[in-house]
């Protein structure tokens, strides 16, 4: 059923640009002569090393292992040797990260240690959750977050709802699309065992209704297999209706609350390509070392979705779509909205990327040649924003440098969805200057807690010292009433005990 | 009762104390940079308007008449509210230490303002009974305190907007409270028959 | 007038007078100053490196003089200007950079001991006022990165300077702490 109107509030129906990409098959990209595996895959937390320079690895052979909850197992997506672990552009805050470089051996060896999942119904969940840890599988949906962490996460809260995110609302984007249309068994599995992993109910696979293909293709796919837990779940195209807490209060109904988690508000959602490289993983042990990405933009000359490996230069995705065409402007990993201007196209592939968008200055609008102006209070930043904030009133507290009212205004519900910015008339980068207030609030926040712990350990030091020094005191005053007793005459150890 | 109704708000909107009668204009200006001061100064500007109109009307009616001492009104007015507003700074230092601080010198600039004396004065010249002194009082400090949390919301945020280099701060400040008291003229006639 | 008319005049005003002051000397004794909140609001807002650059003995006395008016906010160097902006916040004053005459800003560190040289002589040990050095006479000292504040009061003791400060990378992390999941 077609919804009207998106039940979170305001969002933009944005030109959607992806008329360009999606009707074509998918592009099987062959695999590079090297490949260059950044550490932080888009995550934000590092992963850290488990092979030397000089090693000789296979394809899906750990490299990298994860050092927290926030980071992914890293795997060699082609086979040859470790060539270098060392600083290069990639897509992470700075443009330079560590990054581990192989060059291919021209084989296409395969780690001995991958195997398909036997049976899906015999994996204890909690062993299934490991393994797919493990396996290093992150969202694709463009944070890279790791699903074990949140498959965690969602099994402590007892969360009984699966949502399958196949809004894919940024313009440009069409992987997911493709994804679909191409692999629509693949998904379907991929939700059979997040679901036996979870122990949830019933999974609902939203998708926006500017898909008919993919719609059809899921609805196929569905009618053949006959599980009644499953359900497709058609939403309203409006900008950003695939941002996971906006999709799930269209399709639930639930309003996820400021500063919680959706696992807590009992729902969990995950991106439909997560879920196919879930199937993958299942179907032959293959770890998270692929992805479809669209390579789109005015700039390139055949715009297309390819599958590619983790850690494949840009450059040769480029190629694929290709080549350059006419006078780009920018090159940016991901949408338009929340995409990242990347300095190189020799960036490798992350897990995070899901678009490369070589715009030309007609895609990117006048936006490119903006000067910022001061605020007029025109007030239609806050009519877009799907969060329900105050960008107005943020952009106050963040010139005043005023933490206190940042934090009152929910600056850290803000979703980074971009739609302030996009509608500013007077072309102030708000997005930008949001993003760069959370971290500062963040760096805040870390230095007053670290702040009070050493308060904390300062003054029971205090303490000790002047219960040591009392005890002391107290020592001598008895040494010396017991001398006194002496010298008048009565008895009284003299061996100096007290 | 529909006396004392009319009276409060010609005290604090009709005849607003600092933005029609201009009076009161040292904290207006002195304090409204930030909005928790000016906060505490309504507050503390209340208390006294209150106490202190009541303590003139007392000294007033049972003291200064009787003894035929009329011409030392300005004087034991004075007296009063000095010591009213002494009690006010003891009251505000023992319950809010940052308060006191960020308020400075104008706690104790409160004796100096017109607007209480004023009050006071106007009360003995109007014969006024108690009640109606009280709530005068009362509402001249509400009006007084409204007008200053207005003015220093507006103040903190023309803080942070593009102002032009000769107009930032007492210029912009007295333009804004100028505009404030056309504002509040839209309030003349209100109540009136 | 009368001097009958001029000496109740005058009496009336001293009366009145000694009246209010009488009455204020009972209200002073029964309002006693709260100075607690202030200083510990200000002391809130200092890093608590307890590293005695400010010429006080640790981040509390430096909180009370700047409530008493004592000191000025700008003596914190490992705080730093953000410190000086917070400070200058509350209290509704100028902000400006930290006075040089107090110290540098320094970007975070925290201290390191090279084993090699250290000859475990204790005496840094209580010269940390955060306990943030493990050790014993005679037997290995080392830092404890996470509570070590990089106040460098350790450094002075050591008599074979074996003592150095190494900067700590600040990462602001993407994620915020949830409430434990």
């Amino acid at each position: 059923m077609m919804a009207a109107r998106p039940a979170f509030p305001a969002g933009l129906a944005l030109d959607a640009h992806k008329q360009l990409a999606a009707g074509l098959p998918i592009v099987e990209l062959q695999a590079p002569a090297q490949v260059v595996l950044a550490l932080d895959q888009g995550s934000g937390s590092m992963a850290q090393p488990v092979v030397a320079v000089g090693a000789k690895v296979a394809i899906g052979t750990l490299v990298a292992r994860a050092g927290d909850a926030y980071a992914t197992a890293i795997h060699a997506s082609i086979a040859g040797t470790v060539s270098a672990i060392e600083q290069r552009e990639a897509a992470v805050d700075g443009g330079r990260g560590v990054c581990i470089v192989i060059e291919s051996d021209g084989t296409a060896a395969i780690d001995a240690a991958l195997r398909p999942l036997p049976d899906l119904t015999a994996l204890n969940p909690d062993e299934l959750v490991r393994q797919l840890r493990d396996a290093g599988i992150a969202g694709l949906g463009g944070a890279a977050f790791p699903t074990a962490t949140k498959l965690s996460a969602a099994r402590t809260h007892g969360v009984q709802r699966l949502l399958l995110n196949g809004a894919e609302c940024e313009p440009w984007v069409c992987c997911d699309d493709a994804l679909m249309r191409s692999s629509a068994s693949d998904v379907v599995l991929g939700a059979r065992i997040l679901q036996h992993a979870l122990g949830t109910a019933e999974c609902v696979i939203a998708i926006e209704d500017d898909k008919p293909e993919a719609i059809a293709a899921l609805r196929a796919e569905l009618a053949q297999q006959d599980d009644a837990a499953l359900s497709i779940e058609v939403v309203p195209a409006v900008y950003p209706q695939g941002a996971e807490r906006q999709l799930i209060t269209t399709v639930t109904g639930i309003e996820v609350p400021s500063g919680g988690l959706p696992a807590e508000a009992g729902v969990i959602c995950q991106n439909v390509a997560t879920a196919a490289a879930v199937a993958r993983w299942a179907q032959c042990g293959e770890p998270a070392i692929s992805r479809v990405v669209t390579v789109t933009g005015s700039g390139v000359a055949r715009p297309c979705n390819v599958r590619a490996l983790i850690g494949t230069p840009l450059a040769a995705l480029i190629d694929a779509a290709g080549g350059y065409q006419g006078t780009p402007m920018r090159l940016i990993a991901g949408g338009n909205m929340t995409g990242r201007a990347l300095a190189s196209d020799e960036v490798g592939l992350t897990k995070a990327i899901n678009c490369v968008l070589v715009a030309t200055s007609a895609d990117l609008g006048v936006r490119l040649q903006a000067r910022e102006a001061p605020c007029i209070r025109c007030g239609d930043c806050a009519a877009v924003c799907p969060a329900g904030l105050l960008p107005q009133q943020l952009h106050r507290a963040t010139l005043a440098d005023d933490p206190e009212s940042l934090r009152r205004l929910g600056a850290h519900d803000c979703i980074d969805c971009g739609l302030c910015d996009f509608v500013c008339p007077s072309q102030i980068p708000l997005a930008h200057r949001f993003r760069e207030a959370r971290r500062r609030l963040r760096v805040a926040d870390a230095a007053a807690l670290s702040a009070a712990a050493a308060k904390a350990r300062f003054e029971r030091r205090e303490q000790r010292l002047r219960a040591a020094a009392a005890a002391e005191q107290q020592t001598l005053d008895t040494v010396r009433s017991r001398a006194r007793e002496g010298r008048d005459g009565a008895t009284g150890p003299a061996d100096g005990t007290g | 009762m529909t006396e004392l109704l009319l009276l409060a708000l010609g005290a604090s909107l009709v005849n607003n104390f600092v933005l029609s009668n201009f009076l009161g204009l040292c904290p207006f200006v002195g304090i409204s940079r930030r909005f928790e001061a000016a906060a505490g100064m309504a507050l503390a500007t209340l208390f006294v308007l209150t106490v202190a109109s009541g303590l003139s009307f007392a000294a007033w009616q049972w003291v200064l008449v009787p003894l035929g001492l009329e011409y030392l009104r300005t004087l034991v007015f004075i007296l009063l509210i000095a010591g009213v507003v002494q009690l006010t700074e003891l009251m505000v230092r023992a319950t809010s230490p940052l308060l006191h601080q960020l308020l400075g010198i104008f706690l104790p600039l409160i004796t100096t303002n017109c607007a209480v004396l004023g009050v006071a004065l106007l009360n003995v010249d109007r014969q006024r009974g108690l009640l109606e002194s009280l709530v005068f009082g009362a509402s001249a400090g509400a009006g007084f305190g409204l007008a200053l949390l207005l003015f220093a919301a507006l103040r903190e945020r023309l803080e942070t907007a593009d102002v032009p280099a000769a107009f930032r701060g007492a210029p912009l400040a007295l333009i804004t409270a100028g505009l404030m008291a056309l504002a509040f003229m839209g309030f003349a006639g209100l109540g009136s028959r | 007038m009368s001097p009958d008319a001029v000496i109740t005049a005058v009496g009336v005003a001293a009366a009145l007078a000694a009246a209010i002051g009488l009455a204020l000397g009972w209200a002073a004794s029964r309002l006693a100053p709260d100075d607690g909140t202030l200083v510990a609001q200000i002391d809130a807002l200092l890093p608590q490196t307890q590293c005695g650059q400010c010429q006080f003995p640790g981040c509390r006395p430096y909180a009370a003089a700047i409530a008493h008016a004592q000191a000025d906010i700008d003596r914190c160097p490992p705080g730093g200007d953000a410190t000086v902006r917070a400070l200058a916040a509350l209290l509704d004053r100028p902000a400006r950079p930290v006075n040089p005459a107090y110290g540098v800003s320094k970007p975070a560190q925290v201290a390191w001991i090279d084993e090699e040289r250290c000859i475990g002589c204790a005496r840094c040990l209580p010269a940390c006022p955060v306990d943030a050095i493990v050790g014993a006479a005679r037997q290995m000292h080392t830092v404890i990165v996470d509570q070590c504040t990089g106040c460098e009061l350790c450094l002075p003791p050591c008599p074979v300077d074996c003592i150095e400060l190494r900067p700590v990378p600040v990462v602001a992390a993407r994620y915020r702490m949830h409430r434990a999941a």
